[in-house]
């Protein structure tokens, strides 16, 4: 008897635990996958609620949550209104983060190398082909550059990382946006591709005379050359989490439908001019209020208290009038019964 | 007297045993049928499931799609023939440096080799048989590839880049990264399978047709290509077609070393892709539904030509037999 019990009470146990942990399903962009993950256990450890966050990319991303999968989708290239409203979804910006050109030529250290936009293009457009060539040299007097071929390293998989970059190259150089444009892959005039930016940057470190671009986070933490870039002032900045927060001040979100907004070439002096940030989508029209919810809770404890941990891993915390903004929008997510599925975080 | 109804009783059982053993024969024909249909039935799933993915491409780009070498995301402009072209020459140089030296390998072990040298060597083949391909790739992309841009790949350069005629194969700056060296770390790949049959199958040719020969005053080399390689060539063709079949779809080391650039280049040393390193690559951030289709079409492709490599391979095989005449 005594047997029996024990053996229903297990089972209830085994039965009951699934259904008790609360969970939030989410996919899409491989960019803010650390700092997600991050969240999430922090977020799991203050509430029991579980983030279940699979980076498959921004593409699948859109898709996943396109087809109701999964509770919200991340993606890096903010999808325009039109297509937002077709699909039911509302966007908003999570986090933020800098694009770099690293560099491998012998000699050149962290923050010597300067490039501008135009000389950026012409290298990926392959019409700059040799480290001295006089449109390099003419920016760096004083700096040793070697006769050597320029083999260009770019991201062979789609990545919203390429998307930022090559929209940045569209911005400024009239010819890429012509002949190339930006999407999460471009049809590369030129150089060799490598997986995800782990694999830009190893091809990059592995190849003599080389020229990739990265997520800040990678390059600092592999040490590699990164070169200061000219903004739209004229000036020539380092990356660092001082001018990536420049540019992002400089964004005009409230003019922006859909925040569909890129924060690349800003104004101001110290703007780093290759600076992104990566979206959340979800549908507007919660069929699951209570996951909505609860997505909507993470998020609101994020950028909470996530801003130590996202400088941490050297993202970009948005800036408190962003978060003001995005919390309006929240309040349009409503659930079957019409109303908002979130009113804050008067429930935490 | 008691006997007679003993034997029928034990003819009884005899007959119950053998209805029953009957049936399980009978259930378990219909399993293994079962078992090897579903083969056909998954073959058949795939191929399905390929052309039905593949369709919007095919009809949108037509047969110009093996023939375009432009694939532009951003246009939705699709073309197959850089990554067929990678994929072919690649698993070709693979071939051109695998099957000598694998040949060359099988013929030490069962022929020339002492007998204690011979246990460690196929205990080595094996284990780099057993290497998972991506701990190729990692070494290619950190270890091989800058050693051939240092070294390897200019030499090639200096000396057969200004050959006449083939001079063009080794032209442009060493990169490290690209055609050749995918092909190099394919060749190394596919020694271990194709070295391991054409030993299995070499060591099958009786020694009373080898002595006869040796007898005769024949050398090594003349028994090898006069009786061994004639006696095996069946074998020896099934190491090689694996060991191509290896090739043509090895995806994550290709991802590597190859560059991954949907060009091609008259040089070897330039980058390029394969059909499955594109398929790798691209496939997680595939927005549009055309360019989803079109890599599914471009496995499509590789299907087709792994099963013509196949099919070419029996043929090659049915024809060497008839002129034998056996």
């Amino acid at each position: 008897m005594l047997k029996k019990i024990l053996t229903a009470a297990a089972l209830a146990t085994l039965l009951w635990s699934p259904a008790g942990a609360q969970q939030i399903d989410g996919a899409g962009a491989t960019f803010p996958y650390p700092l997600y993950a991050k969240w999430a256990e922090a977020f799991n450890g203050q509430t029991g609620i579980k983030v279940n966050y699979q980076s498959i990319g921004s593409g699948g991303g859109i898709k996943q949550i396109k087809s109701k999968t999964v509770d919200f989708g991340a993606t890096d290239m903010p999808l325009p209104v039109d297509e937002l409203k077709e699909s039911g979804l509302v966007q908003f910006p999570m986090v933020m983060g800098g694009v770099v050109p690293v560099v491998n030529v012998r000699g050149i250290e962290p923050d010597q190398l300067r490039l501008t936009g135009t000389v950026l293009a012409d290298i990926f457009l392959a019409k700059i082909a040799k480290w001295n060539d006089k449109a390099i040299a003419d920016l760096n007097p004083g700096l040793a550059l070697p006769s050597q071929a320029i083999a260009v390293v770019h991201r062979s998989d789609g990545s919203g990382t390429t998307f930022i970059f090559a929209e940045y190259l569209s911005k400024v150089s009239p010819e890429w946006k012509e002949k190339v444009g930006a999407s999460t892959s471009v049809k590369w005039p030129t150089g060799l591709g490598g997986k995800g930016n782990e694999g830009v940057a190893a091809t990059t470190q592995r190849t003599n005379g080389a020229i990739g671009y990265v997520e800040y986070a990678y390059a600092k933490q592999n040490k590699m050359a990164h070169a200061l870039m000219g903004n739209r002032e004229g000036e020539f900045v380092a990356p660092n989490s001082e001018s990536f927060q420049s540019a992002a001040a400089f964004a005009e979100w409230e003019k922006a439908p859909g925040f569909n907004l890129l924060l690349t070439d800003q104004p101001g002096k110290k703007s780093w001019p290759i600076t992104g940030a990566t979206f959340i989508l979800m549908h507007v029209k919660a069929e699951k209020a209570d996951s909505s919810k609860r997505a909507l809770q993470f998020f609101e404890w994020s950028y909470k208290n996530g801003g130590a941990m996202a400088d941490n891993l050297d993202y970009v915390p948005m800036p408190p009038k962003v978060v003001q903004m995005v919390q309006q929008v929240w309040r349009t997510v409503t659930g079957p019964d019409g109303k908002p599925v979130y009113t804050g975080a008067a429930g935490m | 007297m008691t006997s007679i109804p003993a034997t029928t009783a034990i003819e009884a059982r005899i007959g119950r045993w053998a209805r029953g053993q009957k049936r399980y024969d009978t259930a378990f024909r219909l399993g293994t049928t079962f078992f090897a249909l579903l083969v056909l039935v998954l073959l058949g799933g795939v191929i399905v499931a390929l052309v039905e993915g593949a369709a919007p491409a095919l009809a949108k780009f037509k047969l110009g799609f093996l023939v375009t070498e432009e694939w532009n995301p951003v246009t939705d402009e699709f073309g197959a023939l850089a990554p067929i072209y990678g994929t072919l020459v690649t698993s070709a140089i693979a071939m051109l440096i695998g099957v000598p030296i694998s040949f060359g390998i099988a013929l030490f072990i069962t022929e020339l080799c002492p007998p204690w040298l011979k246990r460690p060597i196929g205990t080595a083949i094996e284990l780099l048989a057993g290497i998972p391909s991506i701990i190729y790739g990692i070494w290619g992309l950190f270890v091989f590839a800058p050693l051939l841009q240092d070294t390897v790949q200019p030499l090639l350069i200096d000396s057969l880049g200004n050959l006449p005629g083939i001079g063009f194969l080794f032209g442009g700056p060493p990169l490290g990264i690209g055609i050749f060296t995918a092909g190099l770390i394919f060749a190394i790949m596919v020694l271990p399978f194709i070295t391991l049959v054409m030993r299995d199958v070499f060591e099958t040719v009786p020694a009373l047709l080898k002595e006869s020969a040796y007898g005769l005053g024949a050398t090594t080399w003349e028994v090898m290509w006069n009786i061994v390689l004639p006696y095996t060539r069946g074998g020896v063709m099934g190491g090689i077609m694996l060991g191509l079949g290896r090739a043509l779809g090895e995806t994550m080391a290709v991802t590597f070393v190859i560059g991954n650039a949907h060009d091609i280049h008259a040089s070897l040393l330039a980058p390029g892709t394969t059909i499955s390193a594109a398929l790798a690559n691209e496939f997680t951030e595939a927005t549009t539904d055309i360019y989803l289709s079109s890599l599914i079409a471009l496995g499509l492709i590789l299907f087709i030509i792994t099963f013509s490599v196949l099919v070419l391979a029996k043929l090659m095989l049915l024809r060497l037999q008839r002129s034998q005449g056996t």
